[in-house]
């Protein structure tokens, strides 16, 4: 029963994992092919880096993460001690419903109504054709925000509040007393809610499709655009290097962690 | 105590208010404007008379949604199952190796499926260095399914595994006590109390499933023509705005509809759609 379900489970994961080793090992293919594998060679990485139209949506991409996720934060962040302190719970519930619009519509919802809505004001404004950098600015925003407040928030409720009430008594001014003594016990929050904001702005296609004109092109588009045509063989070398980024990434966050969890639990022994 | 709230405090939520009345309930509002006016600009129900003509693509989505989930059920229960018993050390590494498809974006997951199984992948090739006949996978409806399942089966792995290892295990002891084997152990404990992860694991796939265009037109080969696939041309190519927002509003509602009911199953408990 056991040797079952180990094979059972290491099936299902070569399955999931089989089209994207493909891509890999065919990414370093000579031939340009991907059902032959003709000769070894870094052919289609040189012509990556040359690739000008790639480059600039890299650019892009980290460029609008960036700046998305900025934005998201700090204003997910005072939005969660806004609601943190709000005591009308209908304003507050109204509120966390809209904000969770986002993340249970589906993506193309959110996307065409966005398109909607900078087409539409566009026009009555007289600004022509609007969609570019900033509508995906704002779209990005927009999207993070749940996932921002969903990470700084529970740090605003697990806050000791009698440590606020001493720093007053102590003689700080309200302000004071947020920046200096609560802002530190939120920050990892903030902190990982802002690394949320980033990833899911590098990753996100569809919202971006719909709010996105051809001059302004990240990533995730330029992709699209390549395999909605003739692809260059040259995108093999650039999925290798996002998926290779990513395991990086991954095993650093899990390797962090897991020191982490040791530290804790080494101070939790010597107590 | 009752402390008197700052003006920070106050005004701390302000600017986030204004951003999600802009930028949510404003294109939320455009969707409807546009869904009931005619290209005049004056009130109509013609787009949502419209629609009749487009049931049978609603018709289709659901379906290869509503199998795409089965499928992702069926397929991930039983995986989350193992991960969940596996020896708590290799715990990370299995949990590493179900996040990493996540993380990588669908776009390069869907197509890196499709040049597999292309007439001229590498499925193919095996097949005729074999002898064999080769079979067009792509473009058919069993392709788009196996792409909705193979995309999205993280999804339904994740919230259920989560949903496993909370559970106590004293209670699966308590059945093997009582006389339970394996099996009944199972269907009669774990998946019953295991209902709050399986209802999330299954909005999690339904949704993007039943709204996808992108797996349609790599795997589909442009044979099929799903609710996802409509909007994108309404809004992309066509520029046909107002029968587009009659369908988008058509799929939010149903969804909407079908992720309250699902959540009457669950007892409400919205801690799981996070994970």
């Amino acid at each position: 029963m056991k040797i079952l379900s180990r094979t059972y489970m290491w099936v299902v994961f070569a399955l999931l994992y089989a089209p994207i080793l493909v891509l890999v090992i065919f990414s370093f293919n000579d031939g340009g092919s991907l059902s032959a594998y003709t000769g070894f060679s870094f052919r289609w990485y040189g012509e990556l880096f040359r690739d000008q139209v790639a480059l600039q949506s890299l650019k892009n991409s980290f460029f609008l993460a960036a700046s998305s996720s900025l934005l998201a934060t700090v204003i997910g962040t005072f939005a969660a001690l806004g609601l943190d302190r709000m005591r009308n719970r209908y304003v507050k519930g109204a509120v966390n419903s809209v904000t969770n619009i986002p993340m249970m519509n589906p993506d193309i919802v959110t996307g065409v109504s966005m398109m909607l809505l900078f087409v539409a004001l566009g026009g009555m404004l007289g600004l022509g054709d609007v969609l570019g950098k900033w509508t995906m600015l704002i779209a990005h925003t927009t999207f993070s925000l749940p996932y921002v407040i969903l990470s700084v928030m529970p740090r605003f409720k697990q806050f000791d509040k009698t440590l606020r009430e001493a720093a007053l008594d102590l003689g700080c001014t309200p302000a004071q007393s947020f920046f200096k003594v609560e802002l530190p016990a939120i920050v990892p929050g903030i902190v990982s809610g802002l690394v949320m904001a980033f990833t899911l702005s590098l990753d996100d296609f569809v919202i971006s499709h719909f709010v996105s004109s051809p001059d302004f092109q990240t990533l995730p588009l330029y992709i699209y655009n390549q395999t909605a045509h003739n692809v260059k063989y040259s995108m093999y070398a650039l999925c290798t290097l996002i998926i290779a980024t990513i395991l990086v990434l991954l095993l650093a966050v899990n390797f962090a962690g897991s020191v982490g969890d040791r530290t804790k639990r080494r101070r939790e022994a010597l107590k | 105590m009752k402390q008197k709230r700052s003006l920070l405090e106050k005004a701390a939520a302000v600017p986030h208010m204004v951003w999600i009345v802009l930028f949510i309930l404003g294109p939320l509002l455009f969707v409807l404007y546009f869904a009931f006016t005619d290209t005049k600009g004056s009130f109509s129900f013609s787009n949502i008379e419209l629609l009749t003509s487009y049931s049978h693509i609603f018709f289709l989505s659901i379906c290869f949604a509503l199998v795409a989930t089965a499928f992702c059920l069926l397929i991930g229960y039983p995986l989350a199952f193992v991960m969940a018993r596996a020896k708590p050390s290799s715990q990370k590494l299995l949990m590493l190796l179900l996040m990493l498809p996540m993380w990588i974006s669908l776009l390069i997951r869907t197509y890196s499926l499709m040049t597999l199984l292309d007439n001229g992948g590498l499925v193919n090739s095996l097949l005729t260095a074999m002898g064999l006949d080769t079979v067009s996978i792509v473009g058919t409806g069993g392709a788009v399914i196996l792409g909705m399942v193979y995309d999205f089966l993280p999804y339904m792995v994740l919230p259920i595994y989560t949903s496993i290892s909370k559970l106590d295990k004293r209670y699966l002891e308590a059945a093997a006590d009582l006389g339970c084997n394996g099996f009944q152990t199972l269907f009669r404990v774990v998946l019953p109390l295991t209902v709050p992860g399986i209802v999330s694991g299954i909005t999690m796939v339904f949704v993007p499933s039943i709204s996808t265009f992108y797996i349609s037109q790599k795997l589909g080969g442009g044979n099929f023509d799903l609710i996802g696939d409509t909007i994108e041309r309404q809004f992309k190519y066509a520029s046909t705005y107002h029968i587009g927002a009659a369908i988008s509003l058509v799929m939010m509602i149903l969804i909407l509809i079908s992720i309250a009911v699902m959540n009457r199953f669950s007892d409400g408990d919205g801690e799981e759609m996070i994970v």
